[in-house]
């Protein structure tokens, strides 16, 4: 085995690289509800239709996008690697278990991240499926042809259904960035009295900002659809 | 006081074990937990039956023998070791179960008694200096910053009993090994082998079977001498840092 591979198969080199996707993931969620924060324009959806022509065709997005379905696989791939490890490391368990004094997050990171994943699956098919393949209607803007994505997302909101999963998926999310935010920098070695308390506290407010942010969408599609 | 006690019995390694209730009487709160157990067995061997063995040996907190899973806490309910746990801790008329440490690495040898020759082992990999130390010197001879050498000697209070590996959901022993990397990555003495230290124990660790961390915190809320998770994102930095620069190809 050459020294990368030794590194990036024990026990702390897999949290690397589960810290790095984590990490990337972080950073790609920033970029998809600031973008989606669009929606809210009320143009009938143009700004919005425009940016996902962008989302979909600009190179350099293109080379992005990549790295974030690696960075989904990594971490996934990864994860099932460590929780097999972590499972095996106690075959026999207590017969006492106490109130623990970790958080909910901590110990069920893997529980949330599966309906994360979940809900990641269901919600490329319905909508980044359809921007790629699917038979979309098309509307102009200034003598220029647009997919009009903004119709499906309109549309799919109108289902309480969709809301309910979409908001109850954002919830398991922030439990999920509670834990994993922090928990990144703290794996990447970055753990110091001057900057801790700041990781932790950007961590708290991004756990909860963000999934509001995203969850905030079809629930106001929803309503605005209703009246 | 009187007590109910639910111990796990294992004759050997290969055997299933379960737990056995014993009523126990006459306890005194001012016993510390090892002289209740003493009572127990005393009884047990009056009796004709085999006492129950657990391990233990200084019973002053320094040594990290002990080593009861005590009604679902390493060291039981106080943040220390079981032999400085006092009966005052509990009340009478309680049932108290008491659990060896589980981990793979750490095998039943018999009943409470399991085998932490894997951290030996782990230490035996990098846990050491190689230099020539000499005797003590003088104060503010060797060019350490006071907070440094706090915090190395922070590191070094670890007892490597292993209540880590005992709490950790995932019986991770990176708290273990990231305290014995830290006590030597700050001080003068461990550079030479710094590099090579953190390679070692890290691989020797992930061989013995111990699970990966999750930074759940356990090991830090259990641990009796209050070993700081700051060890294990050190080790971390210094297996990166030693990944990146060692002539280990």
């Amino acid at each position: 085995m050459s020294w990368v591979t030794k590194t990036l198969s024990s026990t702390i080199g897999r949290k690397l690289i589960m810290a790095l996707t984590g990490l990337f993931l972080i950073l790609f969620l920033t970029g998809h509800v600031s973008g989606n924060l669009l929606l809210f324009k009320g143009d009938g959806g143009e700004a919005f239709n425009i940016y996902a022509k962008f989302m979909t065709t600009n190179p350099a997005v293109k080379l992005l996008s990549y790295v974030t379905y690696i960075s989904i696989i990594g971490h996934v791939i990864f994860s099932i690697w460590l929780t097999k490890r972590n499972k095996t490391a106690r075959p026999v368990g207590y017969g006492v278990s106490t109130p623990p004094s970790t958080t909910f997050s901590s110990r069920n990171m893997g529980i949330l991240g599966t309906f994360i994943l979940i809900f990641i699956v269901v919600h490329m098919q319905t909508f980044w499926a359809q921007m790629h393949w699917g038979d979309l209607p098309v509307v102009t803007y200034e003598g220029e042809q647009y997919k009009d994505l903004f119709s499906i997302v309109s549309f799919t909101f109108q289902n309480e259904l969709m809301v309910i999963g979409y908001v109850v998926a954002m919830v398991l999310l922030a439990f999920h960035l509670s834990h994993g935010f922090a928990s990144a920098f703290q794996t990447l070695g970055l753990n110091h009295q001057k900057y801790s308390p700041a990781i932790l506290l950007i961590g708290k407010i991004y756990c909860i900002l963000v999934p509001i942010l995203f969850a905030s969408m079809p629930v106001y599609i929803y309503f605005t659809s209703q009246s | 006081m009187k007590l109910t006690l639910k111990i796990w019995r294992q004759k050997n390694a290969s055997d299933k074990g379960g737990f056995v209730t014993y009523p126990i009487d006459g306890i005194s709160s001012d016993m510390s937990f090892l002289e209740m157990m003493d009572v127990l067995n005393e009884e047990l061997t009056i009796k004709g039956e085999d006492p129950v063995h657990f391990d233990h040996d200084c019973r002053e907190g320094i040594c990290g023998s002990c080593s009861l899973y005590i009604n679902g806490h390493p060291h039981g309910p106080k943040q220390t070791t079981t032999c400085q746990l006092h009966m005052r801790s509990f009340s009478d008329g309680d049932t108290i179960t008491i659990e060896p440490w589980r981990a793979k690495a750490f095998p039943v040898v018999k009943d409470l008694v399991v085998n932490r020759s894997a951290f030996d082992r782990i230490i035996q990999a990098g846990g050491y200096v190689s230099v020539n130390t000499g005797g003590v010197p003088d104060a503010n001879e060797i060019p350490i910053p006071k907070r440094v050498a706090d915090e190395a000697f922070d590191s070094a209070t670890c007892i490597g009993c292993g209540a880590c590996v005992a709490a950790c959901k995932n019986a991770s022993a990176m708290l273990f090994t990231s305290a014995k990397i830290s006590q030597l990555a700050m001080l003068p003495q461990g550079q030479v082998e710094r590099m090579s230290r953190a390679e070692k124990m890290v691989a020797q660790m992930d061989e013995e079977g111990f699970g990966a961390c999750t930074n759940t915190g356990a090991c830090e809320a259990e641990c009796p001498k209050g070993i700081s998770l700051t060890n294990i994102a050190r080790m971390n930095r210094e297996y990166y840092s030693a990944s990146l620069k060692s002539e280990n190809v």
